[in-house]
């Protein structure tokens, strides 16, 4: 393991619920409670200045958490690559990450699209791509591919 | 008496841009708040057509996934399979054959000179240099014509396969290949003499759209946005994939960050992925193009129902169709250098042979998302040149 994400590990503290390894890649998985302070101190204090990207993943109606927010973090100076995981129960929200990184916004209101993740202090929490009356939140995965019925 | 001033008050007015717009370049629709000319405020309006191509994986397996993904970015198909096979064959754990390597980054190295000579073309047209457009399609047939040879096909060619490529580049293609890439130099030449010190093409591009450094990165602009405002990053030197560290090439970066060096930064770039073309074609190995391991290729159709008539193919062969195969569960976030910029797939298996989660990183959308900053304080005529410097194409942003 790499020597800077023993040292991420550390300066972390309890807040790191679990890290993983695979195909080369960590993982980090965080306490909601946490952020974003973790955020800024991964972005000031170990150089990880790119946030590559931002997104939700659904793990499941009855799953615990059910929700997990994922950012691909990068540091550009020296190409060090961390993946940071937090959990969510549905309906939770969670602070966003624009204040840290300015290219979140965007990937956030996809996020809240796409799942109904509420990003709390976002400067503009509106569906991205879908249109404003669209019923639901289709990656969801009780939000069926076909035979949607809605009515409901 | 009151002058006109004074029986008068200033407030902005609100105009739409798009959706249908011929130098949106596609269904973008962009909500100006202008002052007279002068733009307060543009908030870009995206969606239009997103074809939910996310949710449409969750339900297919790995191999189906392939067609749906080149369809993002439909000027530059081969590098969008690439990404997603590479993505793929990470989670597998999979090594690609040394001849399939070659292939893959020749096509994707045509495909980014393709992708920047319709970019070139549509941004000299918005700008009102209309003849470059004429002479830019000229060689991009060309480009489609090898793909189409390769691939059967000219658009949407889903020719990189997972393991490797689908077949082995035909009879033909590399000597007309090279004819190509001889002529391409000197059209390359013939577009920047009508461009490159042109009065009028500096006076509307130079000091336009300036990008910083530290917004380029803290907004998440990839690819050439990125180079163009001095950033020396590339993914294909800082995490070469597909065999890029063995090809010599240059990262060609702008000073300025303003139209005119993101449009320097492009011409350049079409000159390096010829050289690291000629590279591959010097050095293309010879063997398989298609790794043996994971069984993840569909026998020889002899083999199936031919001469060779065998059992074991036949059931590979079901089994492959109507299953597909398991990865091991886990999660792998892989990216290429796509002409535009840092394309990446992130992939949530849960060993099943769908994706359980399939998330794309598109460059167009993050570029994009740099829309405001770039164009605030300008006119509104130079929107259309800071739109097109952007590099944008609807499908890659709406997914």
């Amino acid at each position: 393991m790499a020597d800077w994400l023993e040292a991420v590990k550390e300066r972390l503290g309890d807040s790191v619920l679990e890290d993983l390894e695979f195909r080369g890649e960590y993982t980090l998985v965080l306490d909601k409670s946490s952020l974003p302070e973790a955020l800024e101190v991964l972005r000031r204090e170990f150089g990880f200045d790119c946030l590559v990207d931002l997104c939700g993943v659904d793990m499941g109606v009855d799953q615990e958490p059910r929700f997990y927010v994922v950012y691909h973090l990068r540091n550009m100076v020296t190409r060090a690559q961390l993946r940071v995981k937090v959990g969510l129960r549905d309906g939770e929200g969670i602070p966003t990450a624009c204040s840290v990184w300015p290219g979140a916004n965007w990937m956030e209101r996809e996020a809240y699209d796409m799942f109904g993740i509420e990003f709390e202090g976002h400067p503009d929490l509106t569906r991205l791509y879908l249109a404003d009356d669209f019923p639901g939140h289709p990656l969801r995965k009780d939000y069926p591919t076909e035979g949607y019925d809605f009515e409901e | 008496m009151k002058t006109v001033a004074e029986h008068t008050e200033r407030r902005t007015y609100t105009l739409n841009m798009g959706p249908q717009h011929p130098s949106t370049h596609g269904v973008l629709r962009v909500i100006l708040e202008l002052e007279g000319e002068t733009i307060v405020d543009a908030k870009p309006v995206v969606g239009y057509l997103h074809r939910g191509t996310e949710k449409l994986a969750e339900s297919k397996t790995y191999q189906q996934v392939s067609p749906l993904i080149d369809r993002l970015d439909y000027l530059a198909c081969p590098a969008y399979n690439f990404a997603y096979c590479l993505a793929v064959e990470k989670l597998l754990g999979i090594e690609v054959p040394p001849r399939a390597k070659y292939i893959r980054v020749i096509l994707a190295e045509l495909a980014r000179i393709a992708s920047h000579l319709i970019w070139l073309g549509s941004h000299a047209m918005d700008i009102g240099a209309v003849t470059v457009f004429l002479y830019t399609f000229r060689e991009r047939e060309v480009t489609y014509e090898l793909l189409e040879m390769a691939a059967g096909v000219r658009m949407h060619q889903s020719y990189f396969v997972v393991g490797g490529v689908r077949w082995d580049l035909p009879e033909g293609f590399i000597p007309r290949l090279r004819e190509f890439l001889d002529i391409l130099p000197s059209r390359i030449q013939e577009y920047e003499n009508l461009l490159t010190k042109n009065k009028i093409w500096k006076l509307r591009t130079e000091g336009l759209g300036v990008l910083s450094k530290e917004d380029a990165i803290a907004l998440g602009a990839t690819g050439p946005m990125l180079r163009g405002s001095g950033v020396e990053w590339d993914i294909r030197k800082v995490y070469p994939y597909s065999g890029y560290d063995e090809f010599d090439f240059d990262i060609p970066t702008g000073k300025n960050g303003d139209v005119y060096d993101r449009y320097l930064v492009r011409m350049e770039e079409m000159r390096q992925s010829r050289r690291i073309i000629l590279q591959a074609l010097e050095k293309l190995p010879e063997g398989p193009i298609h790794a043996m391991e994971g069984k993840l290729y569909f026998p020889d159709p002899d083999w199936v129902r031919g001469e060779h008539k065998d059992i074991a193919a036949l059931i590979h062969q079901f089994k492959l169709v109507v299953e597909g195969f398991h990865p091991p569960k886990g999660e792998v976030y892989q990216s290429i250098e796509a002409p535009k910029g840092e394309l990446g797939f992130y992939i949530v298996s849960d060993g099943s042979p769908k994706p359980y989660r399939l998330r794309i990183r598109l460059p167009s959308l993050m570029n994009l998302q740099t829309l405001p900053l770039l164009s605030r304080g300008h006119k509104v005529a130079d929107l259309v040149a800071i739109i097109g410097t952007l590099d944008i194409v609807l499908g890659d942003v709406d997914k």
